[in-house]
């Protein structure tokens, strides 16, 4: 039970973005971390896989199954892919987005929200704490709290993967630590394979299984967050040298430094 | 999952409260409409009594004949097409807003109208047909072409990249001023007769009401409504943008394209019978986006039955005036509508500073 992606090659005009990527195996129940400089490819990989665009060559397969064989509706039901731009102003409560999610699928003049629905939107409205500002305009709340909205709207949805781009951008150091934590129970609790594209490498090495290092279009190096952040090719994909080191808490800390020559 | 879920936290109940509040501001939208159609009605030259209008209306056969030609045959289209094209118009303009992200949007401003008008007039005065073999549909065939490729040019300008809602507009404005040109231009070539039908195109007016276009235009907003809001849901997410919308699995191109066709039908109909009426399909929706939100459920229903709302009161209102005479109601809209739309357009851009 596995999202595998494999030579996946893509470019716009005549740019490339993607050469050959491969991800191996990733695991049902597992955390992904995917992390690379701006520009990588990462936002790309995740449109990819998602449907959103469409690969020039390689496969993108869940347990097996070709992902491109399917139609856009049963795709998206599959994968989620939650994209960096969560920043919409509309009149639209915390609540009536999340439940969006649920609802985006269905066509026909049943327009009214089962109590399943509800249930679900209120289940994820408390697991992210969302309960104060659940009824409020999303176009009347913070960047951070929008963000929270629309990662609700992701764990709602229960796909099967789920790709999320830079969820933790927008939030303040407890949010952080509350989101991937839940992104991870939720990740484990429903057997789904999750890739979280990140900049903060000691958040990625603190809540990931295995860490996927993307540069120009591939990757780099994957594996567990330990033996990766301590690989060179870490220090060469961002040009700088990286310090590890256990906290008394026994939490990796990953120290990226500018080398002087 | 094993725990029991924690049904009924505030959100929820926040959320049933909101629902049916919206709920109940459809169903107080219904009866403002329904007094704002029954005004009309009793508005009028002639100098009836409410009480007689509502006699006539009650038992058609008691009452005097001159009585019952002016309620039935003058007054009631004359308010049912107000109600109808009223309807037609919010509906559209809501469309437009939802697809174009753009709450300037509506037939009129995006130049939509005045394209239908050109169609109308070439038929008018060339006897050309777009369709061929429109028959007695020629002008109304001609407008529904003409305005969907107006809305097709600005489809197209939506495709590209850094088209802020005010630049829409303008382009709507040049697509405006080109219209009206050629307008002109049919004008000018036009006989006494051509040229009255298309003065009375573009003013906008109720005048023309017959029984048979109150009977289409209520068909067309009985399947419209429903095209809509089948796709509700999925065109709230179009409200979050367009690559939000896709990953939820709403295929945006197709969804746009068929809301856009749906707009453009309803807009070069209404036109087609009425003329040019301008900014009800933008005030209608934004009173609606005040009182409901964007939730499209209720959004839709309300900006059409807010539309229908105002357009009967212009009704009223273009007759009121001068006892005896009836406006062309486009004048009336226009007059009430310019500075809603300057007001909008302020608000826009202060938000945006």
């Amino acid at each position: 039970m596995t999202l595998t992606v494999q030579d996946l090659h893509f470019s716009y005009g005549s740019a490339p973005i993607l050469r050959g990527l491969g991800t191996g195996e990733l695991a049902r129940g597992s955390l992904a971390a995917l992390v690379g400089p701006n520009g990588s490819g990462k936002s790309t990989l995740f449109r990819c896989v998602a449907g959103l665009l469409r690969a020039k060559s390689g496969s993108v397969r869940l347990d097996g199954h070709d992902l491109a064989a399917l139609s856009t509706r049963e795709r998206a039901r599959k994968v989620f892919y939650l994209s960096q731009d969560t920043e919409a102003r509309v009149a639209l409560s915390v609540f009536d987005v999340i439940l969006l999610a649920r609802k985006s699928l269905h066509r026909g003049f049943a327009l009214a929200a089962s109590v399943d629905d509800v249930r679900a939107v209120e289940a994820v409205i408390v697991e992210l704490g969302l309960e104060a500002f659940a009824s409020r305009d999303i176009g009347t709340l913070s960047g951070g709290q929008r963000q929270l909205a629309a990662i609700g709207q992701a764990l709602v949805r229960e796909p099967d993967a789920l790709l999320l781009d830079e969820p933790t951008s927008a939030l303040d150091v407890r949010r952080q630590l509350d989101v991937m934590a839940t992104i991870r129970a939720a990740t484990r609790r429903r057997g789904i394979v999750t890739m979280v594209a990140i900049h903060d490498l000691s958040l990625a090495a603190r809540f990931a299984d295995h860490i996927l290092v993307m540069n120009q279009g591939r990757i780099a190096q994957s594996g567990e967050p330990h033996e990766v952040l301590a690989h060179p090719a870490v220090s060469e994909t961002y040009a700088v040298g990286v310090h590890l080191e256990r906290s008394a808490r026994g939490t990796l800390l990953v120290e990226p430094y500018i080398q002087v020559h | 999952m094993t725990a029991a879920l924690p049904l009924g936290t505030t959100a929820t109940a926040d959320y049933r409260q909101r629902n049916a509040r919206r709920l109940k501001l459809v169903g107080l939208g219904l009866a403002a409409l329904v007094f704002a159609v029954a005004l009309d009605v009793s508005i009028g030259p002639g100098n009836i009594p409410l009480a007689d209008v509502l006699r006539v209306l009650v038992d058609p056969q008691a009452a005097e004949p001159r009585l019952s030609v002016i309620v039935w045959d003058l007054r009631l289209p004359i308010a049912l097409m107000a109600l109808t094209v009223g309807a037609m118009l919010g509906l559209s303009g809501a469309g437009m807003q939802t697809i174009l992200a753009n709450p300037l949007a509506d037939p009129f401003t995006l130049g939509v109208s005045a394209a239908a008008t050109v169609g109308a007039s070439v038929a008018i005065v060339t006897g050309w047909s777009v369709i061929p073999g429109a028959g007695v549909f020629i002008v109304t065939a001609n407008a529904f072409v003409f305005a969907l490729a107006a809305s097709l040019v600005l489809f197209f300008m939506t495709k590209l990249r850094g088209v802020s809602a005010e630049t829409m507009i303008l382009v709507g404005i040049a697509l405006l001023f080109t219209c009206n040109a050629i307008t002109a231009l049919m004008q000018y070539r036009s006989n006494e007769v051509q040229l009255t039908q298309i003065v009375f195109w573009t003013l906008g007016s109720l005048a023309r009401a017959t029984w048979g276009k109150v009977g289409i235009a209520a068909c067309l907003i009985a399947l419209a409504l429903p095209f809509f809001l089948m796709r509700g849901w999925a065109l709230t997410a179009l409200r979050l943008g367009d690559e939000r919308a896709e990953s939820l699995g709403v295929r945006v191109d197709r969804l746009r394209l068929e809301i856009l066709v749906a707009t453009s039908l309803l807009a070069a109909v209404s036109v087609s019978f009425v003329g040019g009426i301008g900014f009800i399909g933008l005030v209608g929706p934004h009173i609606a986006r005040l009182l409901v939100g964007e939730d499209q459920r209720f959004f839709l229903p309300v900006a059409t039955i807010a539309s229908a709302t105002l357009l009967s009161l212009a009704s009223s209102v273009s007759k009121a005036i001068n006892p005896g005479v009836i406006y062309p109601i486009g004048i009336i809209t226009a007059l009430i509508g310019v500075p809603f739309f300057v007001s909008l357009v302020m608000s826009i851009r202060s938000k945006a500073a």
